[in-house]
């Protein structure tokens, strides 16, 4: 009965085109652009391009050390070295279409290694700009189906942004309560309310219908409201409702029946009638009161129509877009209610963080189709995305079309498919995140200042780590400011880029980092302790072979969460107090770390010890934390017992550098040489009983949700056996422990993550602040050893939520 | 039971107290007899012939004359049953003529349906110290409107439906009878809109409503043209051209949206064209009445279907008084109706459109259940 069409562009205002535009900041690495697509709306125009990347990465190489280790050797284990790599990155900039020229001109100034000759426009004012793109570009437009473009562009956010859906709740401590991310995204309904409304059912990648509509949309708000109230623009009139008291217009159950109709549980509040009561000549009503009721009348209506499709095709996931919700509190709160009125709670009204984005995605999928941009993945590059704006109905419309003048969004190709950890008992429920701080203020407050004090220190550092490059300082200074604004952003609006975790604050800071070319600021440093550590192995296995059983097992544990206590990274060890401690490392500090004594905070090393006792373990994935101590005084010696009990040892580090962490690169060097020293491990490595892998990840925390599938690992030693995919590692080799070591992978993400396997969780909580909500002490320990539910030895470790 | 009802003092009405009308149904016994007559207090003689002599009563009050059914036959009793409607607004009004006719003392029970059977049940006792006997509005619904499809009646057949609903040169009303209509789907739309699903005489449910209804035509008309009554803005609308506000598909893709089977014509935003100033200031407001009507029935049939789909059904019955002369509505749902389910879908109507609870409260009277 309707469709979907754009507004008429000449109903938007004009805005005041003088603006000066910062565009190297709004159009980055525009010289490198390679293809390019446009949506043009209503009011706003969406340009999407897809760039190469070049940015500093750090690498680590080998010396020679074909000689053997006690003699000559170099000064450090290996060499560090930046290089260049090329990555790809897809760039989403939303503006007003006041714009559109100023921003042609300044693309086709910069625009020089472009091939391509073609550009994908979609939306409705794509027709109307043909011909200004056309002669400005010299790039032939090539139109694409609207609706076409945004499923396309719906089905890749969903895919890949994790946490893009969320659920809108006016009267929540956090109004946005981010969905977690789903890998099995159909079917779903999406409606789109543009001036009509388009009700969409997806059921694939390819296949999806328009199974209905309305023609009561955004454009008979917008319509009848100026008609009704003489205010020309859709914000004003959003504006106006926002404030307005529907009782006055709407006839409501109780103005019928005086109260509520109890026979059918409808309750005196209900609307009987919109603009019922305004059925009279002889009142006047007020523009506020007007507006509001017709809000409530064509809000209600889609939520009504939008149930009852979706309960004719049983689909419970329903998504809104189009102009009329577009990141509006009032209507997403309308139809939010509507929807739950409607389908009494059954079903919840969703909405997505770059819902603006999904038409300039699709036409550039449409456009990229032969790159086949969907065999890979991708992920939101926080440095270099807007995040959802403020969207407070208070703040002023006009300063409102400012601050949204231009939105932008980047995204950048991982390098593999990222798919679920195949032991996650359930995935579709897994959380990696053990506080969403966007729901809990104090934690959100402490974090955000935590990671402010702790800025000076990493701008410290990053320039340490490039002592040869000058202008590192300046680098430096702008990633600070970048960093801070960040936060600064995050602070004010904790929902800008999905849930907020300790997880994400980290990642953002990791990719502002990169943003500024410091790839690896920790990489000095952990150079250093790495080379220190290493002198120490040989003395630290032997006094653990000389330890009877028992005692042997317990000071393994101890030394895995000894070594996990040097840690850069953490608060704690990098403040003044501790510094000597961090700073000359030392075998026999290693005994003096101030563990706290058994029972620790939390304790379940009787029942592993227990289990240790009975057969070995098929094979262990353990995710390692930090480098230098951590990993070869800590973890490699217990790596080391569980190869000599007959268990295999798959090690899963870091692909990419974040903080002290050790990364694969900087493990197989490290692995190589203490094989050198050690038959067991050198047996393990040749047997093929000791793997290394990588996690996917460049991040202190761990999603296992995205651990890498395809696993380029090219071992020093054995290169081609270790060259396998690391899901299929884990089921083909039947691994029925996995290991989580450290805060970030342990405590901050994973402590509550459900394995189908027995799974060992050990951190050092070496934050004050989080000892002193667990209800322990700084450097409290968490040994958290579980057995799956139906399998022997009940989970026996359980401390309350953070 | 029929015993019961044959004693039954008079006068018999049933009443419907809605949003905005109030709709009174009366039986006028044609065969009272001599003794009966002398029996007869004066009052209810006043009220009787008040009533049947009059088609208009204060300023407000209406006698749908032509909708009078004569010759009834109800509880052994012969007469004529009257179909009176005021707004709800003058309903102190009427409560004052009751007082001032003293229709307490006939120790009649009045029953009322209609939310204003709850609403003003306290004014009707402290104004005109009558006690009404609440009915609930679906059962009464229901009950009004299977009684009034079976009563042998002279008159033109209670239901209807309109023959070619898409050629608007040969669309004509067809008389036709609700035999075997279950389950029907019963859409009354007064100034809101209940959705029912009939499964048998005593066995329905409401599925749905919607705030979209007479209530807001005539609503959103008035602060849109000026008027002030629901003839005025039919008469409007019957003069406006809704094309002039509508956003059609063919607006937007020139044509067909072929990809969606979306004709040209078919709108795509309601009021979509008025986002233009110019557009504003070009429409009448006739225009404006019409495309009101036109957004305002559309989303009725649009829903009306949604539901029927849902629930199975095919037959659906329109009734409620924003289709009281307004052949226009009926048009466009029997379309409505008929195009989207590629006819599948069959839109029925009745003549007494509005009255239905009102006799359903009448019913309750002579026949409680």
């Amino acid at each position: 009965m309707a469709e979907c069409g754009r507004v008429d562009s000449n109903t938007s205002h004009t805005m005041d085109k003088s603006i000066t535009l910062p565009p190297d900041e709004i159009f980055r690495n525009l010289e490198n652009a390679k293809r390019f697509a446009i949506d043009i709306g209503g009011s706003l125009t969406k340009l999407a391009y897809y760039s190469t990347v070049q940015h500093k990465v750090a690498k680590v190489r080998s010396f020679d050390h074909t000689a053997k280790y006690s003699d000559i050797s170099p000064p450090y284990l290996y060499e560090i070295s930046m290089q260049e790599e090329v990555t790809a990155r897809l760039h989403f900039i939303k503006f007003e279409n006041a714009y559109i020229e100023t921003c042609l001109d300044f693309i086709k100034d910069h625009l020089v290694n472009t091939e391509t000759k073609v550009i994908k426009a979609t939306g409705g004012g794509a027709h109307k700009f043909k011909e200004l793109i056309e002669r400005k570009l010299g790039l032939k437009v090539d139109k694409e189906d609207e609706m076409t473009c945004l499923i396309k562009g719906c089905n890749f956010v969903l895919r890949n942004i994790p946490h893009e859906a969320f659920v809108y709740a006016k009267h929540a401590d956090s109004e946005f309560r981010f969905q977690t991310t789903n890998p099995d995204i159909f079917p779903y309904l999406l409606v789109n309310i543009g001036s009509g409304v388009s009700i969409v059912k997806v059921e694939s990648e390819d296949k999806f219908e328009r199974i209905g509509g309305s023609s009561i949309g955004g454009g008979t708000f917008w319509g009848l409201g100026a008609l009704l109230t003489k205010t020309k623009r859709f914000d004003e009139l959003l504006q106006l409702a926002s404030k307005g008291q529907h009782a006055s217009v709407d006839m409501l159950v109780k103005d019928i029946y005086g109260g509520s109709y109890g026979y059918l549980g409808l309750t005196g509040d209900l609307i009987a009638s919109s603009f019922g009561k305004s059925a009279t000549a002889d009142k006047e009503f007020s523009k506020e009161d007007m507006a509001k009721s017709l809000l409530h009348m064509i809000s209600n209506d889609i939520g009504q129509l939008a149930c009852l499709y979706a309960k004719l095709h049983n689909l419970s996931r329903v998504y809104f877009g189009g102009f009329f919700i577009r990141g509006h509190p009032v209507t997403m709160h309308t139809i939010t209610y509507s929807i739950n009125f409607f389908t009494k709670g059954e079903v919840q009204a969703l909405f997505l963080r770059h819902e603006g984005y999904l038409g300039a995605i699709g036409a550039f999928l449409k456009g990229a189709e032969e790159d086949n941009p969907n065999q890979y993945s991708w992920g939101e590059n926080y440095a270099g995305s807007s995040g959802l704006m403020s969207v407070s109905p208070d703040m002023n419309p006009m300063q409102r079309a400012r601050s949204g003048t231009f939105d932008m969004l980047e995204m950048d190709r991982l390098e593999r498919q990222l798919v679920n950890l195949p032991l996650l008992q359930d995935p579709s429920s897994y959380i990696p995140d053990t506080v969403d701080l966007t729901e809990d203020a104090p934690a959100r407050e402490y974090w955000l200042y935590c990671f402010e004090e702790a800025l000076d220190g990493v701008v410290k550092r990053a320039v340490a780590s490039q002592p040869d490059m000058p202008e590192a300082a300046l680098r430096a200074e702008k990633f600070r400011q970048k960093y801070r604004h960040k936060l600064q952003t995050l602070r004010q609006q904790p929902f800008a880029y999905g849930s907020l975790t300790v997880r994400s604050l980290l990642d953002t800071r990791e990719h502002c980092l990169n943003e500024f070319n410091f790839p690896d600021p920790y990489s000095k440093i952990k150079q250093r302790e790495n080379d220190i550590a290493l002198k120490y192995y040989q003395k630290a296995v032997k006094s653990l072979d000389e330890l009877s059983w028992e005692e042997k097992q317990f000071a393994l544990v101890r030394g895995v969460l000894a070594g996990n206590v040097f840690d850069w990274g953490a608060k704690a060890v990098s403040e003044p107090a501790f510094m000597p401690l961090g700073g000359q490392t030392d075998f026999c500090i290693f005994f003096f770390i101030p563990l706290s004594e058994r029972p620790w905070l939390v304790d379940s090393y009787d029942q592993w010890l227990e289990r240790l006792k009975g057969p070995p373990h098929k094979c262990a994935l353990f995710f390692v934390d930090n480098s230098g101590v951590d990993i070869i005084l800590g973890v490699m010696p217990f790596v080391r017992e569980l190869l000599s009990r007959g268990t295999e040892v798959v090690l899963a580090s870091n692909s990419g550098p974040a903080l002290n962490d050790v990364t694969n690169g900087e493990l197989q060097i490290l692995t190589e040489r203490i094989a050198a020293m050690d038959p067991v491990i050198e047996a393990g490595l040749r047997e093929d009983r000791l793997l290394l892998v990588q996690s996917g990840s460049s991040s202190p925390c761990l999603d296992l949700r995205l651990v890498v599938l395809v696993c380029d690992s090219t071992s020093l030693l054995f290169p081609s056996r270790l060259d396998k995919v690391l899901a299929m590692v884990v089921r083909e080799r039947q691994t029925d422990l996995v290991i989580i070591e450290g805060m970030g992978r342990a405590i901050h993400t994973n402590y509550y993550a459900m394995l189908s396997c027995e799974s060992l969780k050990m951190a050092v909580i070496k934050n004050s602040w989080l000892a002193d909500r667990l209800g322990g002490k700084l450097f409290s320990v968490v040994f958290k050893y579980e057995v799956p539910v139906g399998k022997p030895n009940k989970d026996c470790g359980a401390f309350s939520p953070c | 039971m029929k015993q019961l009802c044959h004693h039954l003092a008079f006068p018999w009405f049933g009443m419907d107290i809605g949003g905005t009308l109030v709709k009174l149904v009366y039986f006028e016994p044609k065969d009272i007899t001599a003794e009966e007559e002398q029996e007869e207090v004066e009052n209810l003689k006043s009220i009787r012939r008040y009533l049947t002599s009059n088609t208009a009563y204060g300023k407000t009050g209406i006698r749908d004359v032509h909708l009078e059914l004569q010759d009834l036959t109800l509880c052994g009793r012969k007469g004529n049953l009257h179909f009176i409607r005021f707004p709800t607004h003058d309903l102190p009004a009427f409560l004052q003529m009751g007082r001032d006719k003293h229709f307490s003392s006939l120790h009649t029970t009045l029953c009322a349906t209609g939310g204003g059977a709850y609403k003003f049940e306290s004014d009707f006792r402290m104004m005109a110290d009558l006690e009404l006997h609440k009915l609930d509005e679906l059962d009464c619904l229901i009950r009004g409107v299977l009684y009034l499809d079976s009563v042998m009646s002279s008159g033109p057949s209670e239901c209807y439906y309109f023959e070619n609903p898409a050629d608007p040169d040969h669309c004509v009303q067809k008389p036709c009878t609700l035999e075997n209509p279950y389950p029907l789907l019963l859409v009354n739309i007064g100034s809101g809109v209940s959705i029912l699903a009939v499964y048998s005489e005593d066995n329905y449910k409401r599925v749905t409503g919607t705030s979209l209804g007479g209530g807001t035509f005539l609503g959103l008309c008035c602060l849109l043209t000026g008027c002030s009554t629901f003839e005025e803005a039919l008469e409007m609308a019957s003069q406006g051209e809704s094309t002039r506000v509508d956003k059609l598909v063919r607006d937007i893709y020139g044509g067909d949206y072929e990809r969606f089977g979306l004709p040209g014509w078919a709108v795509a935003s309601s009021f979509g064209n008025m986002m233009s100033k110019e557009k504003r200031e070009s429409v009448s407001k006739e225009d404006l009445a019409r495309a009101t009507l036109v957004t305002i029935t559309n989303n009725i049939g649009s829903i009306t279907r949604m539901c029927a789909l849902n629930e199975n059904i095919e037959t659906v019955l329109f009734v409620g008084n924003f289709l009281r002369v307004n052949t226009l509505s009926m048009k466009l749902l029997a379309y409505a109706m008929d195009y989207w389910s590629k006819g599948q879908l069959k839109a029925l109507f009745l003549r007494h459109e509005g009255y239905f609870g009102a006799v359903g409260a009448l019913l309750e009277l002579l026949h409680p259940s």
